[in-house]
């Protein structure tokens, strides 16, 4: 039987082999994991510094870091699931950690509240809805065009 | 010194969204991913009480940036929501991008009217 294809990226416990990733130690995965945050958080905030907002004003940084996170996702994803890289802490390392780190929903979700109560309520809508819209078609894209490369 | 403290912040929030995700599946089996949506829930709950501290250089690093930041996930929300979309569970898709949303904006702005009770503001 071949295994369900996952739902839940980090980890989805439907699937045998990462239902028993923890086993024998958990030190491997954790560790991956661990480090692949620091990157990907170091990155986001590279990018924050180089490229800054005023208060009410559109938050590009976050906006660009969450939907090239989730074109690159979505590659991720599709390169695992068509088996190109066995590599077992791939998807701890640069899904869960470098990617999970990098792209973030708490400062999306701030921002927003920052520019409606900076009076800036048509930004924090724009913001709102671009960020929903592209991440949806990056990801999708990422992993269409990522499968179809492949296969 | 901005450096360490984020990724210390990033290097415990990471793994720390993994290993809840996984006790919250472990406890509530469902294709709906209930796991990613309580730690983006969770961590934007906790920086929007960080962003109402006055003048909280370092430990908005740390918590902030560092901590909230990698614990909370745009990629795998995006991720699970094509993925139920592609699985032909569109009311939960749609569920997930309500529910992230409306919550998370909810959880980003009780923190910050926590953090504002707290200090008296």
């Amino acid at each position: 039987m071949t295994e369900p294809a996952p739902i839940d990226p980090d980890v989805d416990l439907h699937v045998a082999a990462e239902r028993a990733e923890l086993r024998p130690s958990p030190l491997p995965v954790l560790a991956a994991i661990s480090a692949g945050g620091v990157i990907g958080t170091l990155a986001r905030y590279g990018i924050s510094v180089a490229w800054p907002h005023r208060p009410g004003g559109f938050p590009w940084s976050t906006f660009v870091v969450n939907v090239s996170g989730c074109l690159l996702i979505g590659v991720l994803m599709a390169v695992l699931t068509e088996r190109v890289v066995t590599w077992r802490l791939a998807r701890p390392f640069l899904g869960v950690g470098v990617l999970g780190g990098y792209t973030t929903f708490s400062t999306y979700v701030v921002d927003i509240g920052r520019a409606a109560s900076a009076g800036s309520a048509g930004t924090a809508l724009a913001y709102l809805a671009a960020t929903l819209a592209g991440a949806v078609a990056a990801v999708w894209a990422g992993s269409a065009l990522t499968h179809q490369v492949l296969r | 010194m901005t450096l360490l403290l984020l990724a210390l912040g990033a290097a415990i929030g990471a793994p720390a969204r993994y290993l809840v995700d996984r006790a919250v599946q472990a406890r509530h089996d469902s294709i709906f991913p209930w796991g990613t949506l309580a730690v983006n829930i969770a961590g934007s709950l906790l920086l929007g009480f960080v962003a109402g501290l006055p003048a909280a250089g370092p430990v908005s690093i740390l918590v902030g940036t560092g901590f909230c930041g990698a614990l909370t996930t745009y990629s795998t929300f995006s991720y699970e929501t094509l993925r139920l979309a592609q699985e032909g569970a569109r009311f939960y898709a749609l569920a997930n991008v309500m529910a992230s949303v409306v919550a998370g904006i909810g959880a980003g702005a009780v923190g910050l009217l926590l953090a504002w009770t707290v200090t008296g503001r």
